[in-house]
């Protein structure tokens, strides 16, 4: 097994102030890992990191063995995508569907557009219909799905997910968490899964990190959301607090 | 074809832009103000088109017999002080105010909105630079500046033109930073970096669709103020040059007259009045289909 994602001893700062200090973990091709804690414990901030979103950090990254830079870059976006939390402003509100997806192609110069944009549509389950409509004209499920399918349009081998249900109504996000599950079983793709959602995570994920104030305070395997085996105190209060 | 128009599943690109015409025109059509307007200004574009046909006598023949006769039959606006028709003169200037109007919009909103953008996308020092520059221009009175421009650069009516779009775009980038400010770190911006395009082309595919439509609002509303620039610097005798028909000259020579011939400044002063109005309505229209930030108030 190769590794998809290595942080090693990573510190990130906004401006100066460090958020988040000495994360360290790897996670494996295939692989699905998530990243769990409250608001503001900095989970998202590593994501953010990763995609290139974050330039100011420290220590070691490498993503498919690969050093990575600071800022976004176009090769990196071939292999590694992001979907946002918020469906409603990860879309451009005046380009139709087709416009969107038929983006990331332009950029990297790709050809048979129209088929990938239809394929693309397919595999999130979308309807033919969706695809010259505008992001006023569809539900929040239905743009979480464009969104998704945006990111998959370069063929990505890691998918970056911050928080990918977490805006949507509850029988929505079971509907987005299957197709994210068929999603990576079809295409054999890597899950960084960043939520605060402990039931989302024991269903998506393999291993989680429990991080807080910045730092991991303990990485477990998915069988202790079902056993409570956690060490570390803070992850059982949070273990407490969702019911477990 | 309505039905065709307002499907909410389009089957294409053309579809799914002509339905989103189609439902801004209708906006545009039940707002009674922007009908007028757009009416007022396509009567201008339709009378500079069409001049030579509607205008009864030439702009510039002089009859000197005829000198300052009242409005009749003949002359439905009365002769000025060599002998022209105004009623022509009018009609031939509706062409320079179109002109003048077109050139301005076509020079200064695309300025504007570029070095807003680039201001408010890229922050820091870029936006301090720009900004200070654009507050340089901005502190100053609009005519007053295009009044100096036209000194420096000479009279006539290219060099109005210029003046007025220098004097005009700091406006436009001020509204384009804060557009751009408002959406740099929203997520479909970050997303689209992630899926590795340049800076450039996120502000030219991606911010700058989003500013147009304030910019046109502000441009339309804004048209007046350039006619009456434009007129202004007429008057002063630093825009068009005689014998061009242009309204505001047509004012400053009428003015020699004003308390025994009054139609010698007032037709060419309603001409200017009934334009600006025409473009005030339109703006407004425009501003309640295109604002997003107005819509659903009404």
């Amino acid at each position: 097994m190769t590794t998809a994602i290595s942080l090693d001893n990573l510190d990130i700062s906004y401006s100066g102030n460090r958020v988040v200090q000495g994360v360290t973990f790897d996670v494996a091709e295939g692989e699905s890992f998530a990243l769990v804690g409250e608001s503001g414990s900095g989970k998202s901030t590593v994501l953010k990191a990763i995609a290139g979103l974050a330039p100011e950090w420290t220590g070691g990254m490498t993503v498919l063995g690969k050093p990575r830079g600071h800022g976004p870059d176009k090769d990196l976006a071939r292999t590694c995508q992001m979907v946002f939390q918020d469906p409603y402003g990860s879309l451009h509100p005046r380009k139709t569907v087709d416009a969107v997806l038929s983006e990331p192609l332009a950029i990297h110069g790709l050809g048979d557009r129209s088929e990938r944009i239809e394929k693309a549509l397919r595999d999130v389950g979308l309807d033919r219909r969706f695809r010259f409509r505008y992001p006023h004209q569809m539900s929040g499920g239905q743009r979480q799905r464009v969104a998704i399918a945006r990111a998959l349009m370069l063929e990505p081998k890691i998918m970056l997910l911050d928080e990918p249900t977490s805006a949507l109504d509850v029988s929505v996000q079971a509907e987005i968490l299957n197709l994210l599950k068929r999603l990576r079983a079809e295409q054999n793709l890597t899950y960084l899964l960043v939520s605060h959602d402990l039931p989302v995570v024991g269903f998506m994920c393999d291993r989680i990190a429990v991080m807080t104030k910045g730092q991991i305070v303990e990485i477990a395997p998915v069988t202790a959301l079902h056993d409570g085996a956690f060490s570390d105190p803070y992850s059982r209060t949070l273990y407490a607090a969702s019911g477990g | 074809m309505h039905a065709w128009l307002i499907s909410d599943s389009p089957a294409s690109r053309l579809q799914a832009s002509a339905g989103r015409a189609y439902r801004a025109s209708g906006m545009l059509l039940r707002n009674p103000l922007a009908v007028a307007g757009a009416l007022i200004i396509g009567l201008l574009i339709f009378t500079a088109i069409a001049a030579p046909w509607i205008a009864p006598e030439s702009p510039v023949g002089q009859n000197l017999s005829n000198r300052l006769l009242p409005p009749s039959a003949d002359h439905w606006m009365g002769t000025d002080e060599l002998g022209r028709d105004i009623f022509s003169r009018v009609i031939y200037g509706s062409r320079i105010t179109l002109m003048i109007v077109a050139l301005v919009a076509v020079i200064s909103a695309p300025l504007g909105l570029v070095i807003g953008a680039i201001s408010g996308y890229f922050g820091g020092w870029t936006d301090r630079i720009l900004m200070g520059l654009t507050d340089v221009f901005l502190s100053m009175p609009k005519l007053i500046m295009a009044l100096a421009f036209v000194a420096a650069l000479g009279p006539g009516i290219e060099n109005a033109i210029i003046a007025i779009a220098i004097t005009a775009w700091p406006a436009y980038a001020r509204i384009a930073r804060a557009e751009t400010l408002t959406f740099r770190n929203a997520e479909f911006v970050s997303a689209t970096r992630l899926l590795g395009a340049s800076h450039s082309r996120i502000i030219v595919r991606h911010v700058l669709p989003l500013c147009t439509s304030s910019m046109i609002v502000r441009v339309t509303l804004d048209m007046a103020g350039i006619i009456l620039t434009a007129a202004g610097l007429g008057f002063l005798g630093l825009g068009a040059q005689p014998p061009l028909p242009e309204w505001g000259a047509m004012i400053s020579r009428g003015r020699v007259f004003i308390l025994d011939q009054w139609w010698v400044a007032t037709m060419p002063g309603l001409a200017i009045i009934l334009v600006s109005l025409g473009f005030c309505f339109l703006g407004d229209g425009l501003r309640d289909v295109l604002d997003p930030k107005s819509a659903g108030k009404s």
